[in-house]
């Protein structure tokens, strides 16, 4: 056991911090009120190989690895957890792909995302009258000819109304988990029609949109993977996402943090600054050994991702327990700002904006248990 | 970065794992009723080198390093937490002070039996008006000659009723506050030293613990542990030590009840099928499952620290108050998912929420490891 970065790790994670504290920060405020998409932002990520931290060299990434990724995404969302989800999202499609794409669909699409050509990557799989019941989905893709029509609507879809490179998934066969397969579709594609952004309590500088398809008409060597097989690519795809919602949470959290410990040593109550108060002090160590056992379980579900372990359990660990922590430690850094806490003069309020959704996207709070349930009730019987 | 049990550290766990098994969980529930002493358990222990896991084999210990120590309480703790107290407070509270600031001739005398397991040690600090503040003490050690006289009294002292040598820290100069403490290497039948009956408590009924009282109770001054005046130094960094202990055994005790939960969900059935099928208890077993995996990583987290011989006070406090919050958490969960059987001293979910709760009190409270770990967070 060794829980000591590597070289290349700790490269990765000076690369991102940097870029994250000088380039993303100054604007993260603005952004937020603006509701602005970082698209400038991204392309400079993707200068940095941040769009492709745990893609193989030979399709432009990085190559670093996934524990890398879960430290990049933590520096990234430790200064904006908008663009940090953008980045998560294009990462993952570039991964997908990477993983079950033909050599044609990594050399076009993987490449697009990487550099960003493609601005950011879009996964497509919820919907609105499904999301945690991913096999319910009703979207459909029909055969014509050698092509492939897709017909409905997908909803909550991060950078959708941006994204060059869309992972869609759609009913190609029975009712159920094994009648879904998954396509790559491309941004501006002729039947793609992309909804008004959606407002949100957080992650505003995030693009949320919803898609419609109608009568929207993909080549044949769009089908990623094979017919049937999207249900499997989802799950694999999430265990993966979840490690960076994760890392979100755990960036998003530390900020809070630091934040907070500026505050408190600096303002002062009933004769002394609020960081010698016992009950702030509690709060703090609270957060701290909380923000620690979460960066750990983050690390470890990316430990085991990336030595080819199976790492579905920790994964949903890591996710569940991060994404509780953030919302439990923002809301503490919110309370311990007092008023200015509830203003944007302050960044906490953001943060714990950001932090809410963690519990819901990739997995709900609730999905994660199941996982968890079933792999600790699998392992005893 | 590797976050695998090495081939050593793997060895360990399976080596206490099937001795918990074959030796501590068929007898854990009627030591606890007896409030019985393991003896013939430690004995076995000793013979396995668990008495000083992190203790080098120069020294009688087992040379391992505190990962393995760590996985072996747990192991240990998960049969029965009584038999894991008494271990660590061995290992950590008594070895590795005299390992790590005792002359070569203290080592000899103090250490070497100790580690072997031939004699037993346990760790003198707490007293009846000083618990958490410790620098509070009254005990005395007044330099006569070759000796010191020692007077006052300890308590809560764990293994004090069986112990051979004690760890203890008096004040040699009351002036000088923290910086007056000094520790001394007592053996228990030094002229002066009176135990009382043991202590009765709530849970860990089989490791005992009692007052002791000093009645001008004399020791060499040879005895003296670092200098005079280094005992609160040498308190605190051991009690860093002895943190990772209790969260290990805290990690004990949260798997028995959570590993016993399980099976008993997967048999009991209500409304036509198993308890396991029902979502509220699946989502309590998920939340038990990721408290523990959360609580281990931090003790091994402080566990690496201190092999790394880096300073691990934050680590090790935020892994005790981590873990054995979390032990009260999921052993009452455990407790639930037994319904009425858990309440019944017939199982041992209940003796888990006993054993469980004074993980959160000694070697300091929950309270104390929040000012450690915001000390460390606040530091200029």
């Amino acid at each position: 056991m060794d829980l000591n970065l590597t070289e290349t790790q700790r490269l990765v994670r000076q690369t991102a911090r940097t870029f994250a504290q000088e380039r993303v920060l100054p604007g993260a405020r603005e952004r937020d009120r603006k509701e602005l998409f970082p698209a400038e932002l991204l392309r400079e990520l993707a200068g940095l190989g941040l769009m492709g931290v745990n893609v193989p060299a030979a399709y432009g990434g990085a190559e670093a690895g996934a524990v890398a990724y879960a430290l990049a995404m933590m520096e990234m969302a430790a200064a904006c957890a908008s663009t940090a989800v953008a980045m998560a999202v294009t990462n993952m499609c570039a991964e997908l792909i990477c993983a079950f794409g033909s050599e044609e669909q990594k050399r076009t699409h993987v490449s697009r995302l990487v550099s960003g050509d493609a601005v950011a990557g879009a996964f497509a799989l919820s919907e609105p009258q499904c999301g945690s019941d991913a096999a319910g989905l009703t979207t459909t893709a029909a055969r014509r000819g050698g092509d492939w029509v897709l017909n409905g609507s997908k909803q909550w879809i991060t950078s959708g109304a941006h994204a060059g490179v869309m992972v869609v998934w759609a009913r190609t066969g029975a009712p159920g988990s094994r009648g879904l397969s998954a396509f790559i579709v491309e941004g501006g594609t002729r039947g793609l029609l992309v909804g008004p952004p959606e407002d949100k309590l957080g992650l505003r500088a995030s693009n949320t949109v919803p898609l419609v398809f109608e009568d929207c008409v993909l080549p044949g060597s769009a089908l990623l993977g094979g017919e049937g097989e999207g249900f499997k690519l989802a799950m694999m795809a999430l265990d993966g996402g979840r490690i960076g919602i994760a890392s979100q949470a755990c960036g998003v959290t530390r900020a809070a943090l630091e934040a907070t410990v500026r505050y408190v040593r600096d303002r002062q109550a009933f004769g002394k600054h609020l960081a010698q108060f016992q009950a702030v002090r509690f709060m703090l160590a609270n957060i701290k050994t909380e923000l620690s056992a979460a960066e750990a379980l983050t690390l470890r579900a990316a430990w085991c991702k990336e030595h080819q372990r199976s790492f579905t359990q920790e994964a949903s660990m890591a996710k569940l327990f991060a994404s509780e922590m953030a919302n439990r430690a923002c809301d503490k850094a919110v309370q311990l700002h007092g008023g200015y806490g509830y203003t944007d003069e302050f960044p906490v309020e953001r943060y714990l904006r950001d932090a809410r959704v963690q519990t819901i996207y990739e997995g709900t709070s609730e999905i994660q248990r199941v996982v968890i349930a079933r792999e600790v009730l699998r392992a005893a019987s | 970065m590797d976050f695998e049990l090495n081939e050593l550290q793997r060895h360990t766990q399976q080596l206490c794992r099937e001795f918990a098994a074959r030796e501590l969980i068929p007898h854990a529930r009627a030591w606890d009723e007896e409030h019985r002493f393991p003896a013939e358990a430690v004995k076995h222990l000793a013979e396995l080198a668990l008495l000083g896991v992190a203790v080098p084999e120069q020294y009688g210990g087992a040379g391992l390093d505190n990962v393995a120590y760590a996985v072996a309480i747990e192991e240990i703790s998960r049969g029965c937490a009584s038999t894991g107290v008494i271990l660590s407070v061995n290992n950590s509270l008594y070895c590795d002070p005299v390992l790590k600031y005792g002359t070569e001739e203290q080592k000899q005398a103090f250490l070497v039996p100790f580690a072997r397991g031939e004699k037993l040690g346990c760790f003198g600090l707490t007293e009846p008006e000083a618990g958490s503040d410790a620098a509070a003490q009254k005990t005395t050690a007044v330099r006569k000659g070759d000796s010191y006289a020692i007077n006052g009294s300890k308590n809560w002292i764990t293994n004090g009723p069986v112990a051979d040598a004690i760890v203890l820290f008096a004040m040699t100069n009351r002036e000088a506050g923290n910086k007056g403490i000094s520790a001394f290497l007592v053996p228990t039948d030094s002229p002066g030293f009176i135990r009382a009956k043991p202590d009765r408590k709530m849970g860990i009924c089989a490791a005992h613990c009692c007052s002791i009282f000093f009645e001008d109770c004399r020791v060499p001054a040879k005895n003296l542990l670092g200098g005079e005046g280094d005992g609160f130094k040498i308190a605190m960094s051991t009690l860093d030590g002895g943190r990772i202990g209790i969260a290990a055994q805290a990690l004990g005790i949260a798997r028995a009840a959570f590993e016993e939960a399980r099976s008993y969900a997967l048999e009991r059935k209500t409304f036509g099928q198993p308890i396991a099928q029902h979502q509220a208890i699946q989502f309590m077993l998920a939340d038990m499952a990721t408290e523990l995996d959360a609580a281990r990583l931090l003790t091994h987290q402080a566990a690496l620290r201190k092999d790394a011989g880096v300073r691990h006070s934050a680590e090790s406090a935020m892994a005790k108050l981590y873990a054995s919050e979390m032990a009260s958490r999921v052993a009452n969960k455990a407790l639930q998912v037994f319904g009425g059987q858990g309440y019944s001293k017939e199982f041992d979910a209940e003796r888990h929420v006993r054993d469980a709760r004074i993980t959160e009190i000694y070697e300091g409270t929950s309270e104390i490891q929040r000012l450690v770990i915001s000390a460390g967070l606040l530091k200029d």
